[in-house]
């Protein structure tokens, strides 16, 4: 057990000895373990402090390195999406259509209008359950347990959705080269209709428990503040930087999937602290929530849920049964045999953390030769010592929950 | 007034001459490679311009190339990113592979400085003058540097997985 | 004035009542006690901790099965749930934790990851948890639905029902630990 105690010749060692305050009172080491109630993931930081106040923290990640990277360099391009579910498991439909997308732009397929606006669907679908965790843990972590089930009930609705889809649950899977692997049925439109009438009800009763809510003010406003140009240069996207004053999206920078159909505002906040963060997700809540109301009345018509490209896509099992070029268009995608060009692509997508890129580089065989993804949460949790230097324990935790740093993101 | 590919590359082969190379557009991003050596002066020079602007690091990853030439064995990649005018780049150099070494950025793009550690984790690139070169993601212990391509993905030492049923065998695993 | 109609009572083990004493073997009423009282530690690492967190929410509830207040002490929980992949870095901890857990203490492995590594086949995840601590219930899935948990929850009520009260000081018992080197 001892090997798991801080080494004497650790420098936090060394500036404990040295240093002795006025009172008498000297430093001390904690260690916010990986396992932890509060961090909603496994990391580590060892703090030095003096009485509550933090004087420096030294992170240590990686106790969930799955090495991803080094799988996906051994399996075909449709057995990765499973990978992806797994990187941020609060919002898996966006990792999944990322890299979806990231394929059709290698292999130059042009995905029909329908099938773009379903995802984008899903994609705001899965924006909305990412900022409900985020959220609701946050005011878990500053006591307030009701928000949490007042909210997490609706992202069984979601599930629900998600299972009419794709028949799982979190971890989705979801979608194929050039579009879905099936159409949405009527009851998946019947419940997301049902979703759009009660859940912003439930979130307007959710935002009233927290926006003027003394408590949860003293706690949040001024706590773990990061300037925009700090933020910048520690590579914040998503809401952690528009909290921090920075308009940028990658959905309006780089539209993808038709978004640039779609009007919705990116809300920004002035300082860039913990209630910041908490009301920019707030916003984007509802601004998905619009997304997903104009995407439902502008669908095209029809039932065109895939772009035609045999090559790629799986042909229905009863034209594999019955159909010579089917059979063997199947042989050749399951076996790997399908024409793959010599690129190097990279492809962002706006993810619930900011900018989730694909760094795709293929060598003309069945399996990527090198896959990197650019996940937002292992680039912006550099600036946690940073942020929680001088301020107290509890706030340590309250700016960690509102970071939302997802530790499979976070460790790949 | 939107950063054209030739302004960018002028620009550069003006400053840096034989140092950058191999200008292509690739899809949707510029790409060109560059001297290992020079990597900070041209990364710095990027940044700094008043007409380039590109401030913000998107990436930094590392590729193994175990079959093309011993200098040319790995190679660190670098996306740049310019919000106001919304251009990427992406600038490629390649080190030696018996001694993979290069400047470290951390100095200049804070957010380097994990991504950093994060492909010495992986290849073994020593990134010269870095705060605090140690492995990230995987055990401190650990000796080899896992995303080679020669190092296997299994571990080689598990008990309870016969690679007979995954039609793994002596010669091709 | 509530109305006792629709609580479903625990059955009263095996035993002889008369008036005003009921009496039964210690076994029973100690296995009863510890099957209905189960203080989970949750050891949640990644997408299977989601999952916890649905079955702990609202709807699936795991607070009926008398798992009400979720234990991150180890010295006052009495199930270890370790949900999600746990890699070679993390197992020591794992062990850690396991070792300050009070006796008795059972373990449930939630998730392909957690039983036997799931998906990732690799060299720096643990391929199964019980290649380092003793493990009571497996539950599949990846991630296991709420319903599925708390199947195995009730599986695990049925084994602390049914444990013998001297099993903790039996010498397979040590002989188990010693197996993990567990002192």
């Amino acid at each position: 057990m001892s090997e798991l105690l801080l080494p004497p010749e650790h420098r936090y060692a060394k500036i404990i000895k040295e240093r002795l305050n006025e009172d008498g009172s000297e430093l001390s080491i904690l260690n916010l373990g990986p396992t932890h109630p509060a961090t909603h993931g496994i990391f580590q930081n060892i703090l030095l402090m003096d009485g509550e106040r933090i004087l420096e923290a030294e992170p240590t990640i990686g106790y969930i390195h799955r090495a991803f990277e080094k799988i996906a360099e051994n399996r075909p391009f449709y057995q990765i999406t499973p990978l992806t579910d797994r990187m941020n498991y609060c919002s898996s439909p966006i990792n999944n259509m990322g890299w979806w997308m990231t394929l059709e732009k290698l292999l130059n397929i042009e995905v029909p209008k329908r099938a773009q606006y379903l995802r984008v669907i899903i994609m705001e679908l899965a924006r909305i359950t990412d900022h409900l965790i985020c959220n609701s843990i946050l005011g878990v972590d500053t006591g307030a347990y009701t928000g949490f089930l007042y909210v997490f009930q609706f992202r069984e609705k979601v599930y629900e959705i998600y299972e009419e889809i794709c028949g799982a649950r979190l971890t989705t899977n979801m979608g194929r080269i050039g579009g879905f692997e099936r159409d949405w049925s009527p009851k998946a439109f019947e419940l997301l209709d049902t979703f759009l009438v009660e859940f912003p009800v439930a979130w307007k009763e959710f935002e009233n428990l927290f926006e003027r809510n003394r408590i949860f003010i003293d706690r949040t406003v001024n706590v773990g503040a990061i300037t925009a140009e700090k933020a910048m240069a520690y590579g914040f996207t998503g809401p952690n930087l528009r909290a921090a004053g920075v308009d940028y999206d990658v959905r309006v920078a780089q539209p993808y999937s038709s978004y640039d159909d779609f009007e919705f505002n990116v809300p920004v906040g002035k300082s860039g602290d913990t209630y910041d963060r908490f009301c920019v997700r707030n916003a984007e809540v509802w601004e998905s929530i619009s997304i997903i109301r104009q995407a439902l009345a502008k669908m095209p018509e029809g039932n065109e849920y895939h772009a035609n490209v045999p090559d790629y896509y799986l042909p229905p099992k009863e034209d594999v049964y019955n159909n010579m070029e089917s059979l063997i268009y199947h042989f050749k995608i399951v076996m790997g045999e399908v024409p793959v060009p010599v690129a190097e692509i990279y492809h962002p997508v706006e993810g619930g953390n900011g900018e989730l890129g694909f760094y795709l580089v293929t060598d003309g065989s069945r399996t990527p030769y090198r896959l990197h993804f650019r996940r937002p949460c292992f680039i912006y949790y550099q600036a946690y010592p940073e942020m929680i230097k001088g301020a107290l324990l509890s706030d340590a935790i309250v700016i960690l929950s509102s970071l939302n740093v997802i530790a499979g993101e976070l460790d790949a | 007034m939107a950063l054209e590919n030739t302004a960018i590359q002028d620009k550069l082969i003006a400053t840096f001459g034989e140092a950058v190379y191999n200008f292509q557009q690739e899809r949707d991003i510029f790409s060109f490679e560059i001297n290992a050596d020079q990597n900070k002066a041209i990364i710095l020079f990027l940044k700094n311009d008043p007409e380039l602007r590109f401030h913000f690091l998107t990436d930094l990853c590392g590729i193994h190339y175990p079959d093309s030439d011993v200098d040319e064995q790995f190679a660190v990649v670098y996306h740049l990113h310019n919000w106001y005018e919304n251009k990427r780049i992406k600038i490629k150099a390649f080190l030696n592979g018996e001694k993979p070494e290069i400047k470290t950025i951390s100095n200049i793009f804070l957010s380097s400085n994990w991504m950093e550690r994060e492909t010495f984790d992986f290849y073994g690139v020593d990134f010269i003058g870095h705060p605090q070169l140690k492995r990230i993601l995987n055990m401190d212990e650990m000796i080899s540097h896992p995303m080679r391509k020669e190092f296997p993905m299994e571990d080689g030492g598990r008990t309870d997985k016969d690679d007979r049923f995954f039609g793994r065998t002596v010669d091709n695993c | 004035m509530m109305s006792d109609s629709n609580i479903k009572m625990v059955a009263a083990p095996d035993g002889v009542a008369g008036e005003g004493f009921f009496a039964t073997k210690l076994n029973d009423v100690v296995g009863m006690a510890r099957a209905n009282s189960l203080w989970p530690l949750p050891f949640a690492t990644s997408c299977c901790g989601i999952e916890f967190m649905a079955t702990m929410a609202s709807h699936y509830d795991l607070a009926r099965f008398g798992s009400e207040r979720v234990s991150f002490s180890p010295r006052q929980a009495d199930m270890l749930l370790v949900m999600g992949t746990i890699s070679k870095k993390m197992a020591p901890i794992l062990r850690q934790v396991y070792e300050q857990m009070a006796e008795p203490k059972w373990v449930i492995a939630v998730g392909a990851c957690a039983s036997s590594g799931g998906i990732f086949d690799t060299y720096s995840v643990l391929q199964g948890i019980d290649k380092v601590i003793p493990v009571d219930v497996y539950v599949p899935g990846c991630p296991p639905r709420p319903e599925q948990i708390v199947d195995g929850v009730m599986k695990l009520q049925e084994l602390v029902r049914t444990e013998s009260v001297r099993r903790r000081s039996s010498p397979e018992y040590q002989e188990l630990l010693a197996s993990y080197n567990i002192k």
